[in-house]
């Protein structure tokens, strides 16, 4: 199979603006005939789903809450990136651009990236039409904070709930269409399976979360907003119910997955604390603006931390990385707290964590502008580990936050699978091999209301609307499949229940394709991986029945999915012999312990295709060329 | 510790519904709320028996999905915190907790601890909104608005959407959700301009969904995970007054 991006020629800035006038149209009268499903209601599908409701298409949505307005988008906390340069501080579409591409460690696809930094305007734009409240300043313009991986201030942000003002807005779109008939929202509805004809996506089968129905949607097209896999490793940033069911259902009728193995660690979150912990919680990058990263410079230190005096202390990342210090990208912070962990020079009970210091900050700028600026943050901070973070300093560690890979597309935001549309933090177009901090809102919102109302139009008017109905025998066979797997989970009544068998895996892949990742470590989990799914399907406990509202279902369906793309990770991870942005493969580093890229034979995008279970997957690879931009070795120093 | 729960179980919205007994055996008192359910869970369908049904999703109190009602108090005894963010620390050994789903008429059980909130989508589709489409916004700093105007905004638009103020409230009234997108909106420049036709539609869908009336008694602003202030009642009232006049053409 020949990958092809279709990214335009011509001078990268002109790309989009020719690209876009190059674009075939639907005219107003015949968009009423066409029918598009949007799976997702968070930031990407949400705004993908009214911006074709205002254009006149007509829509279906599903999302698994039971309200759109719960997306996981909602958690997002501390901003979004736009090149407005309203700052002065010589910022600009470029810059955001090389940024973005940087950050990503040179794994990024260029067209794509700089798209979304000229699309990053139009964003704040259009929120700010919305209503969105972002922080303003006295003189009543809008305020700006830093964000890792960058030297200009351009993240814009709600206090300390930016993705949740602008889910509220993308929301509000969504409701409006709902009033005027324009979009039909099906909430608590579960997609289980793609339906694919002629090899077009034509519909999908969806499972019913209240009364257990299993119904197919038939449709002219079907954009995937199903965001991303983070809770494969259990323990995550992610909300509880995020599951890469969507994406491994496209995955398995043919879409192909694209660097599935880069997956980032966030620096800044709440370190693990007991067994039972059913999720980790972020404090946000912007938290770096002004607290400082330290350890003790001696090992198994016991003194609490404002018995440690100066000099005793290491600011790691400042001493490191003297020019970005705290504000290091996200993949170079959480290795260097790993590292100090490893050392034996981790704080804490469990010596699994690093101090987040606001002292100097809070001397500085007194405690009530530290409040103004994170006051719900130190909230949360203090209830979860009943410590207050304005006397004694944060304990962090990494978690799981992000996932670069997903399903891969190309320049229109359509996999290899006509019809079939991905977007938001589902595909793996934008961010490379690590994303910058505030930059997955802009790209969900970009994607959705940007770019994909008018590549669908271009591949809607090369089709016939209402070609295929849900009585088509696809249909049928994508149906009896789900009603079958929902069986057999309900039937197998063993020994242990779903989230043990989901704790275990996400440990593994914690331990083994993680932080840093090496090949031995990589082969024993896929050596793992398939003897954890044959004792799932043979000894998994789930309760209840089809026909009523079953907790214990539908995460076993999640789980049974996991089971099956970890898998796909760790081949990724494998075949990946470099170490670039969050892939971190021991072989390949620096004396100093910097990552090691191996541009000649690794710059390529992996796009794995499914064969058969328990059978290795199809490579394909995209050749990344960098018209633009010179691959150079990452420094942040 | 140990502890002794009581949990509303109900089959589906049909049944009758009734209290059960269940042993909450070895909690941490780090662990969440939820998580001490998970944990209750985990037991029972490793029993083969159905776990208690809740909602919950983003468990860090933005996303609205929990929804407990934990000895008669909607969200639990802590103050400004939803049920998904309290920890067992603020409970002892040997306590007893009875744990309910919101009642409200416009609320309808649906399993367990789990209940319909579709009403509150219902009023935002009726006006919570500012009627901009996609594409031709001004420039973002086109119109300068105070920061007093944007924090107020703010605070006002924090609402999670639980619905815990209408489950607190005894006459099960939906007024503090209701003013708080009123008047997120109506504070910025951008919401001015429908602000009449906003007020009076959400305000005809909230009658209409079965929410009661407000007596002011602010049992609302207490419950509130997000603490909205009843002062955006207040400012929604006037706002409404403000619109008699106008009749939706
Ligand atoms: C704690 C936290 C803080 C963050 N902070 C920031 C930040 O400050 N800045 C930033 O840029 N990014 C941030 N991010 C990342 C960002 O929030 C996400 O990447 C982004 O919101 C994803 O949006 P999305 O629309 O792609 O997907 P989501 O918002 O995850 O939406 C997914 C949608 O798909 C639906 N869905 C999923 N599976 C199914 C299924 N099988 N069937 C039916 N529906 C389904 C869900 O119901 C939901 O509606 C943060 C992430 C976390 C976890
Ligand atoms: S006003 Fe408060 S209690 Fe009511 S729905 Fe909003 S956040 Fe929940
Ligand atoms: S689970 Fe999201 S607010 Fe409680």
């Amino acid at each position: 199979m020949a990958l092809d991006s279709k990214v335009p020629s011509g001078p990268i800035s002109e790309k989009w603006d020719k690209y876009k006038f190059d674009l075939r149209v639907v005219s107003p009268a015949n968009k009423r005939k066409f029918h598009i499903i949007v799976v997702g209601t968070g930031l990407a599908g949400g705004s993908a789903a009214a911006s074709f409701a205002e254009l006149g298409y007509r829509v279906t949505a599903f999302c698994y809450q039971d309200s759109a307005r719960r997306a996981h988008s909602i958690g997002a906390q501390g901003g979004i990136n736009a090149s407005k340069n309203y700052q002065n501080d010589n910022d600009s579409v470029y810059r955001l651009f090389y940024d973005t591409i940087k950050g990503g460690d040179f794994r990024s696809r260029e067209a794509n990236t700089y798209r979304l930094a000229q699309l990053s305007e139009n964003i704040i734009d259009q929120c700010a039409a919305q209503g969105v409240p972002f922080a303003r300043e006295y003189g009543g313009k809008l305020a700006n904070r830093s964000f890792g991986g960058a030297l200009v201030s351009r993240t814009f942000y709600a206090r300390g709930a930016t993705g949740q003002q602008l889910l509220l807005g993308c929301y509000q779109a969504l409701s409006r269409q709902i009033a005027q008939g324009n979009v039909e929202l099906h909430v608590r509805t579960e997609m289980l399976e793609l339906v694919v004809v002629d090899g077009h996506a034509k519909g999908i089968v969806v499972r019913d979360m209240v009364t257990g129905e299993i119904r197919s949607y038939a449709a002219d097209a079907v954009v995937l907003a199903t965001g991303g896999y983070s809770n494969i490793f259990f323990l995550s940033t992610s909300a509880k119910g995020c599951n890469a069911t969507a994406m491994h259902r496209a995955y398995k009728k043919g879409a192909l997955l694209a660097n599935p193995c880069f997956t980032q660690i966030h620096p800044t979150c709440i370190p693990v604390h007991g067994d039972y912990q059913s999720k980790l919680t972020l404090m946000s990058e912007s938290l770096r603006n002004d607290g400082r990263i330290w350890v003790p410079k001696k090992k198994d230190e016991d003194r609490p931390p404002n018995e440690i005096p100066e000099d005793e202390r290491d600011y790691y990342l400042e001493r490191k990385y003297p020019s970005y210090g705290n504000l290091a990208p996200r993949d170079i912070s959480s290795r260097s707290a790993k590292e100090v962990c490893d050392e034996g020079r981790g704080v804490g009970e469990t010596g699994v964590g690093v101090y987040l210091d606001f002292s100097d900050a809070i001397e500085r700028l007194g405690e009530d502008t530290i409040r103004s600026r994170y006051g719900n943050l130190f909230q949360m901070y203090e209830k979860i580990t009943a410590e207050n973070p304005y006397e004694v300093p944060m304990r962090i560690y990494p978690a799981p936050h992000y996932t670069m890979g997903g399903l891969w597309v190309d320049y229109n935001l359509m996999s290899n699978l006509p019809g079939l549309f991905v977007i938001g933090e589902a595909n793996f177009s934008d961010h490379g091999a690590n994303r910058l901090g505030a930059s997955a809102l802009m790209q969900g919102l970009a994607d959705g209301y940007f770019v994909i109302p008018y590549t669908i139009g271009h591949y809607l008017a090369g089709t016939t609307p209402g070609k295929v109905r849900t009585d088509h025998e696809e249909f049928k066979k994508a149906e009896e499949d789900v009603k079958q797997r929902v069986h057999k989970l309900l039937s197998i009544d063993g020994n242990r229940t779903v989230d043990d068998f989901h704790r275990h895996l996400g440990r593994l892949m914690w331990e083994e394709c993680g932080m840093a990742r090496n090949e031995e470590g990589l082969k024993k989990a896929l050596e793992e991986i398939p003897k954890m799914r044959q004792e799932f399907w043979e000894n998994v406990k789930v309760v209840g029945e089809n026909e009523e509202l079953n907790q214990c279902l539908e995460r076993a369906g999640r789980v049974a999915d996991y089971l099956e793309f970890a898998e796909v990770m760790c081949i990724d991870a494998l075949d990946r012999d470099e170490s670039c942005g969050a892939h971190f493969r021991e072989e390949h580093q620096t004396e100093e312990g910097e990552a090691v890229r191996d541009d000649e034979n690794f710059a390529y995008v992996s796009a794995w295709e499914f064969t058969e279970i328990d059978k290795k997957p199809i490579l394909h690879k995209e050749p990344l060329e960098f018209e633009e931009v010179k691959p150079a070795t990452r420094s942040y120093k | 510790m140990n502890l002794t729960l009581y949990v509303w179980r109900q089959k589906d919205a049909k049944d009758k519904g009734y209290m059960e007994k269940f042993d909450a055996k070895d909690i941490s008192p780090d662990m969440s709320f939820l998580e001490m359910l998970d944990v209750v869970n985990e037991e029972l369908e490793s029993q083969g028996k159905d776990p208690i049904a809740f909602d919950s999703d983003c468990r860090e109190g933005i996303c609205g999905m929990c929804s407990l009602n934990i000895n008669g108090v909607a969200h639990g005894p802590e103050r400004a915190t939803a049920a998904c963010q309290l920890h067992m620390r603020h409970f002892k050994d040997g306590d007893t907790i009875y744990i309910e789903p919101w009642r409200a008429r416009a609320f309808p059980v649906v399993k367990d601890l789990i209940v319909d909130r579709s009403a509150f989508d219902r009023i935002i589709e009726a006006g919570g909104y500012i009627s901009v489409g996609t594409g031709g916004a001004p420039d973002a700093n086109a119109i300068p608005i105070s920061k007093d105007d944007a924090e107020t905004a703010f605070d006002a638009a924090a609402c999670i959407g639980c619905g815990a103020c209408v489950a607190a409230c005894k006459n099960a009234s939906a007024m503090l959700f209701v003013a708080a997108k009123v008047s997120h909106l109506v504070n910025l420049p951008q919401g001015k301009v429908e602000a009449k036709r906003r007020v009076v539609n959400m305000v005809a869908q909230m009658d209409k969904e079965g929410f009661g009336n407000c007596t002011n008694y602010y049992e609302c602003q207490a419950a509130c995970p997000k603490e909205i202030s009843v002062k955006f009642i207040a400012q929604m009232n006037r706002e409404y007054l403000r619109s008699l006049r106008y009749k939706d053409k």
